[in-house]
């Protein structure tokens, strides 16, 4: 890998060559992400072994996240049944009000919301412990014992990231659709029979409950793996590890916006 | 093995999960459409279908009996083929008639059986001769104005005339 260019002469040199560098710096990183992520994929076999590994780690990524997805997913629910009324009543159409809810979080806020939540409880905690653990020079400790720091550290996080997201974004639609009933039913007068009647006759199981689903699926794989890549690969000082956390909250951030368009371009369009 | 109280609190986890999820498909969901009685194939052609899809809802007197399977087009008689299946328990006698309707004024559309008076009825493969196509909302305006045209030219005809 070149070095960053020392021309002191020409700026405009300097400033090709650092982009340059940058570019090539980033594809490398992408190819080297891109091989850790099938190697960890490949030594997973041995998790069927000791499941204990994964259990441990999901409630370290699922159970401490259910605080902060529930009372997230309970106001968005408010918030969806208030703004959704407000702009109902303009076309008189408040009875659709449980259709609007349902429809906006399984099919876009569930997945899209619990997925940038995760990224920033669990994906921060992730990285934070694997770059400590690296700092620490426990990863190496481990390679030296023959113990394959990607199968007993990198394999079960991931694991247990891919199985957490999807059931905490149902968790959120859940409970934002109940939240949603709160504010609409009771507290504004939507009436409670054309609520659900209405959102059971928009909401498809295979189109809008699965698509949801599938979406929450590929977040978590790439939250997760994000999180664990920028720990993995972080420098092993004090602010490595900080500056890998931030990576990661932004990094995840982005790609799940990104994913999400793709996604939804691909399930939605007709 | 050693069970601890990790195993507890993750177990928890997943079910709650799973009851997030059950719920979604209960109550969110349209679930109780994905029906699995048993069911049985007719099919019907149309000049036109209008906005017709496949999964629309048929529908005898309001009634959901069944979902459209497939839409295709027949280039011998240059007219639309829609395959439906239709529950077990309804059956139909075989001069019953297919119209596409409309949910409200602009909604989605839906075919609506008529059931007629044979005595004998629609088996598995069967066809439905009386049809009704949609109604295209272009048609209907020019065959409105079309008739605006010709009374205002009658009126006309009439006061030159003068047989008024």
């Amino acid at each position: 890998m070149s070095l960053k260019s020392t021309s002191k002469t020409n700026p405009i040199t300097n400033l090709l060559g650092d982009f340059g560098f940058f570019i090539r710096r980033n594809i490398t990183g992408l190819g080297y992400a891109a091989r850790m992520f099938f190697l960890v994929l490949m030594r997973s076999g041995g998790l069927f072994k000791r499941p204990r590994l994964v259990s441990d780690q999901i409630l370290f990524v699922g159970n401490y996240s259910f605080v902060i997805i529930t009372v997230s997913g309970l106001f968005v629910g408010f918030v969806l049944g208030l703004q959704g009324y407000y702009t109902l009543t303009r076309y008189g159409s408040e009875q659709a009000l449980g259709l609007l809810v349902a429809l906006s979080l399984t099919r876009e806020l569930g997945p899209v919301i619990t997925a940038l939540l995760f990224a920033g409880r669990a994906g921060t905690s992730l990285t934070a412990e694997i770059g400590l653990m690296k700092a620490g020079e426990q990863l190496s400790a481990m390679e030296m014992m023959a113990v394959d720091p990607l199968r007993r550290v990198i394999a079960p996080r991931l694991w247990a990231g891919i199985i957490a997201m999807p059931i905490l974004a149902t968790i959120f639609t859940a409970v934002g659709v109940l939240g949603g009933y709160l504010v609409g039913v009771p507290l504004i007068g939507v009436d409670s029979g054309a609520f659900w009647s209405q959102m059971q006759g928009g909401v498809d199981l295979f189109d809008d409950i699965a698509n949801g689903f599938i979406k929450s699926v590929v977040f978590g794989v790439a939250v997760t793996f994000i999180a664990l890549y920028q720990g993995y690969e972080s420098k092993p000082t004090p602010e490595g590890v900080s500056q890998a956390t931030t990576r990661t909250v932004v990094l995840s951030s982005l790609a799940v916006l990104a994913l999400d368009f793709l996604l939804t371009a691909m399930m939605f369009s007709n | 093995m050693k069970k601890s109280a990790i195993d507890i609190w993750v177990g928890l986890f997943v079910t709650i999960g799973m009851l997030a999820m059950l719920f979604l498909a209960l109550k969110v969901g349209n679930m109780s459409a994905v029906s699995f009685a048993p069911t049985y194939t007719v099919s019907a052609r149309f000049d036109n279908i209008g906005g017709l899809k496949s999964r629309a809802p048929v529908k005898s007197a309001g009634v959901v009996v069944g979902r459209i399977s497939t839409i295709q087009f027949d280039d011998t008689t240059y007219q639309a083929t829609v395959t439906m299946t239709i529950e077990k328990a309804y059956q139909f006698p075989k001069d019953s008639s297919a119209k596409i309707l409309t949910s409200g004024l602009l909604g989605e559309q839906y075919i609506g059986l008529e059931a007629g008076g044979d005595e004998q009825m629609l088996a598995d493969g069967g066809k439905i001769t009386q049809t009704q196509s949609a109604i295209v909302l272009e048609n209907l305006i020019s065959q409105f104005l079309y008739n605006k045209a010709a009374d205002t030219g009658q009126d006309k005809g009439d006061t030159k005339s003068g047989t008024k």
